[in-house]
């Protein structure tokens, strides 16, 4: 196994473009490491990415929008009171991912490029609008957070190509954001269904709606038609059963060890109902 | 009941000093299975079956053996084969057959071969070199399709003589007890309940895996230390399986990090053994968590069937249950057990019961916590709580009327002695959690339980110092505590303070056989002994004193750790401290040291009565237990500290049992679930704060009243939390785990 650590994202794409075999971007290693112990993928390559500079940066811009670098840790995000405050359910989707020791190590980029439908963050930041930079050997591009994974372990990225920077979008005003996911237990657990909701009110009218699904696909969804159901709505329960319908609609979820096809596709319009309260409630600026 | 010399006024018993062992184990001090080394020590690796069921067509471990790092390669070749005997008697040849496969993978995970290797990753790497040809056979992982007249069969002739006539082949022992007539019983009965229940396997879940470092000679002496219950039956069982004399082979027991059952075999320490004896170096071995779960002993699954009878007045008229124990690839699921205990709490006029160990496609069952117990008593205390819902009876009335007392006959045979249910139940019926208001959505479940206890063969010494301290040998791994009880014990006896007994855990060489710690025996046996040896040693002092002042030895006796004159008539002597009678225990005769060793048999059976409030989210079928109180008869607690643990630790693991964990096999028989993430045990954050009340009701068999408190704890809860679940969901739960997906399938299913 070759180790490198690159002092930037080009010099990066160099190793990775040029690599024979698997090879693996090391931010927190909380998936890559977690693997490699358990022989499940030992790359060939490893690419250390926490010496390039800034990348545990988290920065406000001066829109209001968020640039956080690769290898900033969950911890770091929770800590975070502004970055909290704008978007409280991206930050409590992170923060739901493993142990406190986790939460030193885990970042939303390797939970994005892991490629699993059920990453607690994804949803959150498709729900966000949230963009990732991609820098490969033709230089950098922008590109949607749910446009990156393709399938379970897969991703949009071609060879050479890695995440370089998160954007999360300005809150703006009369916007809430909110994250839930089922598991059985309280924590330590794996989504067997989340959701993403991201709203924008006027008055109490929903006037803008992003409504995201882990855990009920091969990949993240974004779900039009559960936007739809609330948008010009004021979240009350005909909208809210709506919501409910289209979510479950959108699942596409397989039977097993961890949940069933039936009890993902109900749960789904559950938490969409619950999440899209909580949001709601953050919107009007109360606490949820 | 010969009772007159039993204590029941105590100094330090039922005291709360800190634990001996504590220090170390909060410092990083105490050494685990995994924490030896031994200069020239090798790393080993298991090869472990993909297969759920395959022959195994050839092993090739030539390319293994080439690699440069590679010391040794071991298959079942390199084991001493004991001859194949069917049933019970060919116990070492189920534990050699499982530790090392032989003609036939019988489950995903079957250890095939093994390397050492002169690191943990070359091992790894090297186990990838040998290669396996399997010839992949039909399989069965349910109990009830393993007994279908068109199972595969997992071994012929493995039927033990109990087996009726025209059972399936995986179907290796019967079992059947009762009195009375149950047709008649059923026949007075106002309302008669008949249903069907089943259970998942789980596993012990213990944090410490299987870790062990052995030595042995091509002269047929050995070391080996390990992560045990008990290293006299490893010592035996490696003895056995290697072909050595047992003597040769001395096994010391490490610190255990839990072991609840799972750890009173062996698995990985002949293994390595066999390596070490191959490459003539020191074999270290430690298992993955996933090995743990593939290739280790979880708890049986069940299928059982429940018949009660009840009156108006809530009188059992009859019980009968059939219970069908899965306990993987080999004999020993414990069917007989949970058909003995499923009754056991109640005094029944007409009961039956029948049993079945029967083999499967999995790993080789291992004791867990009073096993086959929770299971039946899951289903038996099911129905007695349909019954009650529907005759509009108190669950805790119905079960004190037709609870089991002293006099009792057994639904397994024998008569019971001074027993505790009763104040038990009284004591739930009393408890402010049982007449404590629920919310909407919520439900209380009641259950009992019982479990045997077990006294088993036990071997203890005690040693005097010049100084006065003490220091006391015991043969059974401290797996709860009991080296905190055994000091208190001592202290009782000797009279001298808790801190001044050293407590060790002796290895083979240093004490005769000891049983393992299992069957909640600890306390009960080695405390048991433990007095006797302090008592012995007492016998000794109180010889010294009575040389020292000229008077006979029965002119003397001991009080509050002093020798004194036992009456005015021996003397006026001033009494003479322990510490005294040692300083000059030299010139007096010599060391000063007490032993005891039996098998005592008067262990004295346990009940206990749990009180569970669950509350589900009728939108996902989602559990939170939000109280819990466990009640259990201790007889008397040594340290009530560690008898709390004990309760708690059983409510615990049965919590994870009734909501979550389960061993989840796919179509092809390969465990889903081997990794903690998905086998969800519960965290902090899922458990209340489980209270617990200590009934003492003092055992006879024991000088200072002592029952087990080990297994009894985890009898109850998977009933009272499925009672609980089915009044807060409205709908009966019959089949664990009870987990969201099960549960919200029922409340659609229910309308």
């Amino acid at each position: 196994m070759d180790y490198h650590s690159p002092a930037s994202f080009a010099e990066a794409s160099a190793l990775a473009a040029n690599a024979t075999g698997i090879t693996r971007f090391l931010a927190g290693g909380t998936d890559v490491l977690v693997q490699l112990r358990s022989e499940l993928v030992t790359p060939d390559t490893l690419i250390d990415l926490k010496k390039i500079d800034g990348v545990s940066d988290i920065n406000s811009n001066a829109d209001g929008s968020w640039t956080l670098g690769v290898a900033a840790t969950g911890a770091e995000m929770s800590e975070h009171a502004e970055l909290g405050r704008d978007w409280p359910g991206v930050v409590e989707a992170m923060d739901l991912i493993g142990s406190t020791q986790v939460q030193g190590r885990a970042t939303l980029t390797g939970n994005l490029c892991n490629g699993s439908p059920a990453a607690d963050s994804v949803p959150a930041m498709v729900a966000a609008g949230v963009s990732v930079t991609v820098t490969g050997p033709e230089g950098d591009r922008e590109v949607a957070v749910e446009d990156i994974p393709t399938g379970p372990g897969k991703t949009s990225l071609a060879k050479g190509e890695l995440i370089s920077a998160v954007h999360i979008p300005a809150r703006g005003e009369n916007g809430g954001d909110a994250y839930l996911r089922f598991i059985p237990r309280t924590e330590m657990d794996i989504a067997v269904v989340g959701v993403g909701v991201n709203l924008r009110l006027d008055g109490d009218t929903v006037t803008e709606a992003r409504v995201s699904l882990g855990a009920v696909a091969p990949t993240v969804l974004l779900v039009e038609d559960c936007a739809k159901a609330i948008i010009g709505s004021t979240l009350d329960d005909a909208a809210l059963d709506a919501l409910a319908a289209a979510a479950s609609a959108a699942c596409n979820p397989i039977d097993d060890k961890r949940g069933t096809i039936a009890f993902r596709t109900e749960v789904a319009g559950v938490l969409a109902k619950r999440a899209a309260k909580i949001a709601y409630a953050r919107a009007k600026g109360e606490q949820a | 009941m010969a009772l007159d010399d039993r204590k029941s006024e105590f100094t330090f018993v039922g005291t709360r000093p800190n634990r001996p062992d504590g220090l170390d184990k909060v410092t990083g001090r105490a050494k685990f299975g995994a924490d030896m080394s031994a200069p020239g020590m090798l790393h080993g690796a298991i090869l472990r079956s993909p297969h759920a069921h395959a022959r195994i067509v050839k092993i090739d471990t030539s390319k293994a053996e080439a690699h440069k790092e590679v010391k040794a390669v071991v298959t079942r070749a390199d084991f001493a084969d004991v001859p194949f005997k069917p049933g019970l008697e060919g116990e070492f040849w189920n534990v050699l057959e499982n530790v090392m496969a032989g003609e036939k993978a019988l489950y995903d995970g079957h250890a095939v071969a093994a390397v050492a290797a002169t690191s943990a990753l070359a091992a790894r790497d090297a186990l990838k070199l040998i290669e396996v040809e399997y010839e992949v056979l039909p399989h069965v992982t349910d109990v009830d399709k393993a007994m279908a007249p068109d199972a595969p069969v997992i071994r012929e002739g493995a039927a033990d003589y109990s087996v009726p006539e025209g059972m399936h082949p995986n179907v290796v022992r019967y079992h059947e007890s009762g009195h009375g007539d149950v047709e008649a019983g059923f026949a007075e009965a106002d309302l008669v309940i008949e249903d069907s229940f089943v259970t998942e396997a789980t596993h012990q879940g213990y944090i410490e895996p299987h870790a062990c470092l052995g030595m042995l000679g091509n002269d047929g002496k050995g070391e080996l230390w390990c992560t045990t219950q008990g290293h006299w039956i490893a010592q035996k069982t490696c003895a056995a399986l290697l072909g050595i004399e047992t003597s040769q082979l001395r096994v010391t027991a490490s610190e255990i990090g839990g072991g609840f059952g799972g750890k009173t075999t062996v698995f990985i320490e002949p293994v390595a053994l066999a390596l070490s004896r191959k490459a003539n170096r020191p074999v270290k071995l430690v298992m993955t968590r996933s090995e743990v779960f593939r290739a280790t002993g979880p708890t049986s699954s069940a299928s059982m069937d429940i018949k009660i009878g009840m009156k108006k007045d809530g009188t059992i008229s009859a019980a009968q249950g059939v219970f069908r124990l899965q306990g993987g690839a080999f004999p020993g699921a414990p069917g007989d057990m949970t058909a003995m205990c499923a009754f056991a709490p109640y005094n029944l006029t007409n009961v039956k019961q029948v049993g079945y160990d029967v083999m499967a496609n999995r790993p080789k069952q291992a004791a867990y916590r009073a096993p086959g117990a929770p299971m039946g008593a899951f289903a038996v205390e099911s129905v007695i709580d349909e019954l009650c819902k529907k005759l509009g009876l108190d669950p805790v009335d119905v079960r004190l009327k037709n609870a089991a007392h002293e006099g009792t006959k057994a639904s397994y045979g024998p008569r019971y002695e001074r027993i505790g249910l009763v104040e038990t139940l009284e004591a739930a019926k009393a408890h402010p959690h049982y007449s404590a208001p629920l919310k909407p959505g919520q439900g209380r479940g009641i259950s009992c339980g019982f479990w045997f206890n077990h006294g088993g063969e036990t071997s203890v010494s005690l040693a005097l110092s010049e100084d006065g301290s003490a220091q006391l040998m015991v043969g059974t791994p401290d797996i709860g505590g009991s080296r905190a009880s055994m000091a208190l014990m001592a202290a009782e006896v000797l009279g001298i303070p808790y801190e001044n007994i050293r407590v060790t855990i002796a290895d083979t060489a240093t004490l005769g056989y000891n049983d393992v710690s299992h069957g909640s025996r600890v306390t009960y046996a080695s405390g048991l002994a433990t007095i006797k040896a302090a008592k012995h040693a007492v016998e000794k002092l109180c010889e010294r004193a009575a040389a020292s002042w000229g008077i006979p030895t029965d002119a003397v006796k001991w009080e509050n750790g002093c020798a004194v004159p036992s009456g005015p008539n021996a003397g006026d002597f001033d009494p003479r401290p322990l510490a005294d009678i040692t300083a000059h225990m030299g010139s007096t005769g010599g060391p000063i040291s007490g032993h005891f060793e039996a098998t005592p048999e008067g262990a004295g059976v346990s009940f206990g009565t749990h009180i569970v409030d669950a509350e589900v989210d009728p939108e996902t079928g989602k559990t939170s237990i939000t109280r819990y109180t466990v009640i259990q008869d201790a007889g008397k607690a040594i340290h009530p500290t560690y008898v709390e643990g004990q309760y708690q630790g059983g409510a615990a693991q049965g919590i994870g049992w009734a909501l979550n964990e389960e061993y989840i096999y796919g179509e092809d028989g390969r465990l889903q679930n081997s990794i903690f993430l998905d086998y969800r045990i519960p965290v902090a954050s899922d458990l209340p704060m489980i209270d617990t009340v200590i009934v003492e009701v003092p055992n006879p068999g024991h000088p200072f009243g002592v029952r087990g408190v080990g297994e009894t704890g985890i009898v109850p809860p998977l009933a009272a939390i499925a009672n609980a679940v089915s009044h807060a969901a409205g709908v009966r739960m019959r089949q664990l785990p009870m987990s969201p997906p099960r549960i919200l399938a029922a409340l659609k299913e229910n309308g």
